[in-house]
This record gives C-alpha cells, sequence and structure tokens, in this order.
C-alpha cells in the first residue's frame, strides 16, 4: 500500500506512539470497520474506544489517557448535520473548541490532539486520519510531562498488573491523586 | 470478582493470518480477572457457539469477551449465546480483532500485541458491565394523523382498516385538503374530486377515525406508545351534533363578498361557510374576521348589529359565544401530513424569500398561480370551468405558463425543486387547448422534469398532440398593457428575445410547507430543514419516521410530493404505526441513561442539551411528603442512549448503562501505560 506509513524510520529511535482514538459508534466506528473490509493498512498505533456518540465523550477521557501514558489522542465522530443522535457532535465541537485551549494549559500540545469527522463511508478517510496523528505524535516524541508524576504503583506498571487496571476510575483525575 | 471468558477467534484465517490468536489467548489468560481463555477456528459457528456457553456453564463466568469481528457483526450472535446459557447478555462484549486489526496491519507482531491490547480492553470494560433487562414500554394503540388532506386520509385509512382507532385532524373546516382543489389529475386527467371525495366520505363514516375539523395541534407531551396530545377545537360557533348542513345560514348571511380560501380567491363566499359543497363534513364554520356580528362586537357596539343566520337556523345549531376548547386525546403514534402551500410571491416574504415583484402577481389580476388555474379549469369552480380570466370574464387566446417561479432560484430564496410543476404546467396547456381549441398555451421552462410513470410521455403530448409551444428561457418582466398582458422573456435555444402579448399568465410557483411547521414540529421534537419540511431519520432507509421514535411523516409536509407519492407515503406510515401496533409492549435495549437521584443536584443541564427531549424535572419528597428538592428523570422510553447529558453532567449522577464512566475509564486505563 502506497499511502501506508512507513514505520521503518521510527523504529531506528524505537519510539513507537501509543494514541487512543475516541469514536463515535455509528459512524467513525463502522468508517474504521469499513477500511477494515476494504484491507486499508495502516499503522498499528491506534487503540479504539467505542462509544455511542461524541457527544458522551467527557473531556477527562482524554486528560486521563494523556495522563496515563498516551502519546496522542484522536476524537472522531459523525459529520457535521449527520449525527445519529441529531447533535451530539455539535456538543462534542463546541466542548473541544473550548478545550483546546485548556490542553496547552495544563502542559499538553495541542497537536497531539486529532480532531476529525469520519462518516461510516469513509474508510479511507480514517486510515489517513490515524497515519497522519501517528506521523505527528512520533514528530513530536513520546508524551512525558505526567510520567514523573505518577504514582510508582499506578499507571506505569504494564497492563497485565493488577493494580493498574483495577484502581477505582469512576472518578476520574482524583482517584489518581490519592 | 469478576470470572471472565475470552474466546478468540480465528475466523478462518481472517484474524490468524496476521494474529497469532493463541498468544492472544495465552496472555489474557494472564490477565486478572480471566477465568479462562481460548481459541477456535470459528467461534460464530455452533461448535464455536457451544464452546463459549459450555465455558459459561462449567466456569460460571460473569462475563465473556469474543475477541472476533466487529460487534456490528456477531454482537447480537453471541449475546443470544450468553443468554441461552444463562448469563446475562449485556455481559458479553466483543473485541474488534478482525476489522480493526488484522485486516489493516501486516507485522504479525504488532497486529498480535494491538489485539491483546483491543482484548484486555474490552476485557476490562465487560468486568464494569452490569447485567440489564430489555425495557418494555407499554403501547396505546391508537394513532393521531395531522392533516386532513389526501396523506392524512389515506394515513387514517389505512390505519383504521388494521383495527384501530385514529384520531384525524384537520386545521380547515373540511378535510381534502389541496386535492379537492384539483380540476383534474396528471398525467391520467381523472377528475380529482371524483377519486377523492369518496375517500373523504369513507374517513369520515369510518367507525375507526374520530375526526377533528377547525382543530389544531396544541400541546404534545409523552413519547412513543404513550402520547398525550392537546387539540385546540377552534370555535365553530356551530354546534357540530345540531347541525344538519341544509345551508339556511349561509343563504341568510349578509357578508357575499368575502374571497373563498377554497376558490383561490377567484370566488366568493360568505362569514358563515362550508368550504366547497362535497365538504367533509357539511358542517359551516363561522368566520368571525368577517362577521358583521363579531365586527360589531369588536367595534365595542352595545347590540348585536346582525344575527341572520342564527334565525336562519332551524336547528339551534349556531352559538356565538362558542369558544375555543380543548380535548386531549392518548395515542400511541403520531403521523405528520400537513401538506403544503404555493408560495405566494406577491406578499411581503418572510424568512429571506425575496418574492418576484417583476412578474406583477397580486397586481395584474390576469396572472394568476397554478391552483387558481385548477379552480378556472373546475367543472365546480367559480367559472364552472370555463377557462375565463379574471379581469373581465373574456376567454384568454393566448396563455403564458411559466415554469419554476420560486423553485429552483436560490437567489430569491428557494433551492429545491418544488417536483410537480412541470406535471401540472403540462396538464394545465393541455386542459386549457382541450377547452379553446383556437388558443396558443406557451410555456416558459427551465428543464422538464417529467420522471415518473406516464409523466414523459404526458408531457410530449401536450406538446405534440395538443400542441402546447414550449420556449426554454425565463421570463424576465410580466405587466399590463392596456388590455394585454405583456411578458418579457428570453429563448435560450435560439438566443432570442421574445415579447408575448398575453391575455392570461399562469405562474407554476413553489410548494413550501404550510404555515405553522416549525412550531408544530417543535411541539413534536422533530427537525425541520432550512425550507421548514419535516426532517426524515434517513432519506433512503428510513423515509417516513422522524428522529422522534413513533412519530412519523407523509406527504408534501417532508418534500414536494405529488399525489401518488404522498398516498404512498402515507400508506408507508400506515404499515410503521400497524407494525408498532401489533404488540402490546415495545421491547427496547437497555441502552438508556439513569439519574442518580441521590447525588443529582437538579442543574438541568441534561435537559438542555438532550436531543429528544427525554429529560424532565421531577420532586423528591420527604417522607412526610414536602418537597425537598428536584432532581433529573430520564424516560427510559425517549431516550436513545447518546450519553450527551453525561458529558455534561457536574455531580456526574447521569449514565448511560452501557456506557458508563467507569467503564470507559477501565478501558483507557487498560490502554494507556507507560512500556
Amino acid at each position: 500500500m502506497s499511502d501506508a506509513i512507513d514505520t521503518s524510520g521510527a523504529a531506528a529511535d524505537g519510539f513507537e506512539p501509543r494514541i487512543t482514538a475516541f469514536v463515535c459508534n455509528w459512524c467513525t466506528y463502522t468508517g474504521a470497520d469499513l477500511a477494515g473490509t476494504s484491507r486499508l493498512h495502516m499503522a498499528s498505533n491506534v487503540r479504539i474506544i467505542r462509544l455511542p456518540c461524541t457527544g458522551r465523550i467527557d473531556p477527562l477521557f482524554i486528560i486521563k489517557a494523556f495522563e496515563r501514558g498516551a502519546d496522542g489522542v484522536i476524537v472522531s465522530g459523525c459529520h457535521p448535520a449527520d449525527c445519529h443522535y441529531t447533535s451530539g457532535n455539535y456538543h462534542a465541537r463546541r466542548r473541544f473548541a473550548v478545550f483546546h485551549d485548556i490542553m496547552e494549559f495544563i502542559g499538553v500540545d495541542p497537536r497531539r490532539m486529532t480532531f476529525s469527522w469520519v462518516s461510516a463511508s469513509e474508510g479511507s478517510k480514517w486510515r489517513d486520519v490515524v497515519n497522519e496523528a501517528v506521523t505527528n505524535v512520533r514528530a513530536l516524541g513520546p508524551f512525558e510531562a505526567y510520567r514523573a508524576l505518577a504514582p510508582k504503583d499506578v499507571g506505569v506498571a504494564a497492563p497485565a498488573g493488577p493494580g493498574a487496571v483495577a484502581a477505582p476510575a469512576s472518578a476520574g483525575i482524583k482517584a489518581e491523586a490519592s | 470478582m469478576s470470572r471472565i471468558g475470552v474466546f478468540v477467534c480465528h475466523c478462518g484465517e481472517n484474524i490468524a493470518r496476521t494474529v497469532d490468536c493463541e498468544a492472544v489467548a495465552e496472555a489474557l489468560r494472564e490477565h486478572p480477572g480471566v477465568a479462562v481463555a481460548e481459541d477456535y477456528k470459528y467461534m460464530c459457528s455452533d461448535p464455536g457457539q457451544a464452546l463459549v456457553k459450555k465455558a459459561i456453564e462449567d466456569n460460571n463466568l460473569t462475563g465473556v469477551v469474543i475477541a472476533a469481528c466487529s460487534p456490528h457483526m456477531h454482537e447480537k450472535t453471541f449475546r443470544r449465546a450468553c443468554d441461552q446459557a444463562g448469563l446475562n447478555q449485556f455481559m458479553c462484549e466483543m473485541a474488534n480483532v478482525r476489522e480493526h486489526c488484522s485486516w489493516i496491519h501486516d507485522d504479525r507482531g504488532q497486529a498480535t500485541d494491538k489485539a491483546i491490547d483491543i482484548t484486555r480492553t474490552i476485557v476490562e470494560k465487560v468486568k464494569h458491565n452490569r447485567p440489564l433487562e430489555s425495557i418494555h414500554i407499554p403501547v396505546t394503540k391508537r394513532a393521531l394523523v395531522i392533516g386532513g388532506g389526501i396523506a392524512g386520509i389515506q394515513a387514517a385509512l389505512d390505519i383504521a382498516d388494521g383495527g384501530h382507532e385514529v384520531v384525524l385532524i384537520e386545521k380547515e373546516a373540511s378535510i381534502g385538503g389541496h386535492m379537492s382543489q384539483l380540476s383534474e389529475t396528471f398525467p391520467t386527467l381523472d377528475c380529482s374530486q371524483c377519486i377523492l371525495t369518496p375517500r373523504m366520505v369513507e374517513a369520515y363514516q369510518h367507525p375507526n377515525i374520530k375526526l377533528h375539523t377547525w382543530s389544531e395541534v396544541e400541546k404534545v407531551d409523552g413519547y412513543i406508545g404513550n402520547f398525550e396530545v392537546t387539540i385546540r377545537k377552534k370555535a365553530r360557533s356551530v354546534n357540530e351534533d345540531l347541525c344538519n348542513g341544509c345551508g339556511d345560514c349561509q343563504a341568510a348571511c349578509p357578508a357575499k363578498r368575502i374571497p373563498s380560501e377554497f376558490e383561490a380567491g377567484l370566488g366568493k363566499r360568505t362569514a358563515i361557510y362550508v368550504p366547497f359543497p362535497q365538504a367533509v363534513p357539511n358542517i359551516p364554520v363561522l368566520d368571525r374576521v368577517n362577521c358583521t356580528l363579531f365586527k360589531g362586537r369588536r367595534k365595542g357596539l352595545a347590540k348585536d348589529v346582525c344575527g341572520k343566520c342564527k334565525e336562519a337556523c332551524l336547528k339551534a345549531a349556531i352559538d356565538f359565544d362558542t369558544e375555543d376548547t380543548f380535548v386531549t386525546e392518548a395515542v400511541g403514534a403520531i403521523v405528520v401530513a400537513t401538506g403544503f402551500k404555493l408560495y405566494d410571491i406577491g406578499r411581503d416574504q418572510p424568512e429571506g424569500l425575496k418574492g418576484y415583484g417583476e412578474y406583477g402577481y397580486g397586481e395584474v389580476p390576469d396572472v394568476i398561480d397554478g391552483l387558481q388555474f385548477e379552480r378556472l379549469a373546475s367543472a365546480s369552480g367559480p367559472t364552472e370551468g370555463a377557462i375565463l380570466r379574471p379581469s373581465d370574464g373574456k376567454e384568454p387566446k393566448t396563455v403564458v405558463f411559466v415554469h419554476c417561479v420560486g423553485s429552483r432560484d436560490p437567489e430569491k430564496g428557494i433551492s429545491y425543486c418544488s417536483k410537480i410543476c412541470c406535471m401540472y404546467n403540462a396538464k394545465h396547456a393541455m386542459l386549457y387547448k382541450h377547452k379553446v381549441h383556437d388558443g396558443r398555451a406557451i410555456a416558459f421552462y427551465m428543464d422538464i422534469r417529467a420522471g415518473g410513470k406516464g409523466y414523459d410521455e404526458f408531457s410530449r403530448r401536450a406538446i405534440e398532440e395538443d400542441g402546447a409551444e414550449y420556449v426554454r428561457g425565463r421570463v424576465s418582466r410580466i405587466f399590463r398593457d392596456g388590455d394585454v398582458v405583456k411578458v418579457w422573456g428570453y429563448d435560450t435555444l435560439s438566443g432570442e428575445q421574445v415579447v408575448i402579448d398575453a391575455d392570461m399568465v399562469v405562474l407554476a410557483t413553489a410548494m413550501r410547507p404550510q404555515d405553522g411547521i416549525r412550531e408544530l414540529a417543535q411541539k413534536l421534537s422533530v427537525s425541520t430543514d432550512e425550507h421548514g419540511f419535516i426532517n426524515e431519520a434517513h432519506p433512503k432507509l428510513r423515509p417516513v419516521e422522524t428522529n422522534t421514535a413513533g412519530v412519523f411523516v407523509a406527504g408534501a409536509c417532508q418534500a414536494p410530493r405529488d399525489i401518488p407519492e404522498a398516498v404512498a407515503m402515507a400508506s408507508a406510515t400506515g404499515a410503521k404505526v400497524l407494525g408498532l401496533f401489533s404488540a402490546d409492549e415495545l421491547e427496547r435495549e437497555p441502552a438508556v441513561a439513569v439519574v442518580d437521584e441521590n447525588t443529582c443536584i437538579g442543574c438541568m443541564r441534561c435537559e438542555l442539551v438532550c436531543p429528544y427531549g427525554a429529560i424532565e424535572q421531577r420532586e423528591i419528597c420527604t417522607v412526610d411528603g414536602h418537597v425537598c428538592g428536584h432532581v433529573a428523570y430520564v424516560n427510559p422510553g425517549v431516550c436513545q442512549g447518546c450519553g450527551t447529558c453525561q458529558a455534561v453532567c457536574l455531580s456526574k449522577s447521569v449514565e448511560l448503562q452501557t456506557f458508563t464512566d467507569e467503564q470507559i475509564f477501565s478501558e483507557i486505563n487498560a490502554l494507556c501505560y507507560w512500556e
């Protein structure tokens, strides 16, 4: 695949970004399914978390992802006016217009975040969004601002560590502060 | 403690080619909370599902994760399998390692790592899944149809014939809508009233149809299966139970010069009137704006100055002091069929429409619109079917028909095609030529859009057999010049200016949604497009549903429609409503939001963002019944499960049951970690 991302260069310095994608169930998740059905090869760094709608995305999810070790975040949903739930994506859009500035304030380079609209028919757009995000974040290097602050027993362990995954998370960041 | 079973599917070679499925199962076996992890060639096959069921029973599993294809593909399959094995179906989730992993990666090591990550993430989610039960909603098996045109009548008849009660409401004094005004219908030229009036009578006499004319929707509460609709019955001044439709009141009424709406302004009516002789019901209404008695009352005269109709009424059915009354109807489904109106290009234009002052409509009496021509051509119209021009009653020898007046003209505010005008213009030209053999019918058109069964043949016939002259081009100005109506136009095919001395001009003005459609849409929580047409839930696959469950749409209130389309849509809504009424209860997935009343602070931000109006405020009371606070309440019948409320909740009190914060943060925790 000519436009698939070239991962060979990055392997040299050993950094492979870890990117979490928050996507809506109806457009982008289905668009990513289509990318799969169409066998559109892309970088393997992105892990998808499925949500019903981008309107469901609490900005804390994104902060949390960075706090726990993500190098980049993708948020993607239905195009404006196409929301399965009529207006969830508009709420998301407004929320992130504000949120964008907060990220810089809390020490996260906004370039680590990608916001896009990918419809259920845009498998190739999803591939491009993924590849572009990976390229951008790889260029920015690992996100380590929070690493030093992380408690030794939480978050730094491999996922098999029971402490990492069983930590009560419902209260968002507060849980980590304790 | 969770006991989760992980089942990794090879999908033949589809997953196994790039993902080491055994390694995934191996890795997950070590994951905390996982009781069993297995891989199998085809997990969705019968033996695959049997393996899952057996594992649930043998290991007493509390949750199941199937690492296979997209949940859109097989989630239902595996949830059913879990259900059969005695595990609540909502404790089962899919980890998508095919579409999102094996099919899009080459490197086996990277793909396997990713598949392990994806599966772990879902395992972490399932740990926080809760057993849920489907929601059951009772259904009131009665329907409301708003609008008594051909679409509303058809929908009401279909539902009523299906054995359910229908409440049909119409804002005018009679049902029938625009179709009752038409002379003949394209492409068969059958008489509109001849095919419509039997339907009107059938609807009126149907034992399952309850008709409210001269009525409008005041308020809509509730949700699918359980609407409560308040109907405003406008003061009619005539007792519907007493009136026998004799017409004595109309004969007695002294106000006889009021332009008739039914005759599109070409005929006159009295102040107390039935709109047309075949009206259903044949019960008059009193037009209080034009009534002499009410004019006197408005002036503050001490004594009523008229009352002739009341004196003439032998049944004592007339009462000048009635007021608007309200009735409440409980229904389970609503069909919106409010139809269209014509773009009144002469008047001041609302909503950014500019009008067509240059066409002289409203100033030159012999410039009329399509509906007015219908009345001229109608055997029951003001001229009894003779084509006579309004100004002097002479037979026009040259008639110009102008297509696309208002339609397809974004400059004037309407970008869409009104769809029926090409056909009715051809019909008008034909009807005219059939009645005035030596007359000229000249049509200015942009394109001929005659898509439909027999439509193109029909418009060709107007040109080839009936000799209508079609000029491709636009008209720039229409004005009165002595006895003639001058039409300045341009023929784009010959490149020449055309000036025609016409006797009459018929403008094919655009179709627009009825007045008040936006207010009605708001009451029903359905959306409208920029022009005010009601939005369907999906333009291709759900054309008669709206984004509010239980509210359906038929006919020209959704987009410009001709009669066959309006009828087809109406029958489609009938099928949808009957489908809805086929069960006593609606079963829905419990993917809905739930409020924790103990922590909700009642700020009602959730109510503001809910696209479905599913959230309302509720009082909470102390044990002795005093109101001690307000909290939000999510109506599970209305909630569609988008979760927007949860993201704005300040106190984290509202929770979408299938995507809780706990679940999502656990997924994030599982995904994001430093090496």
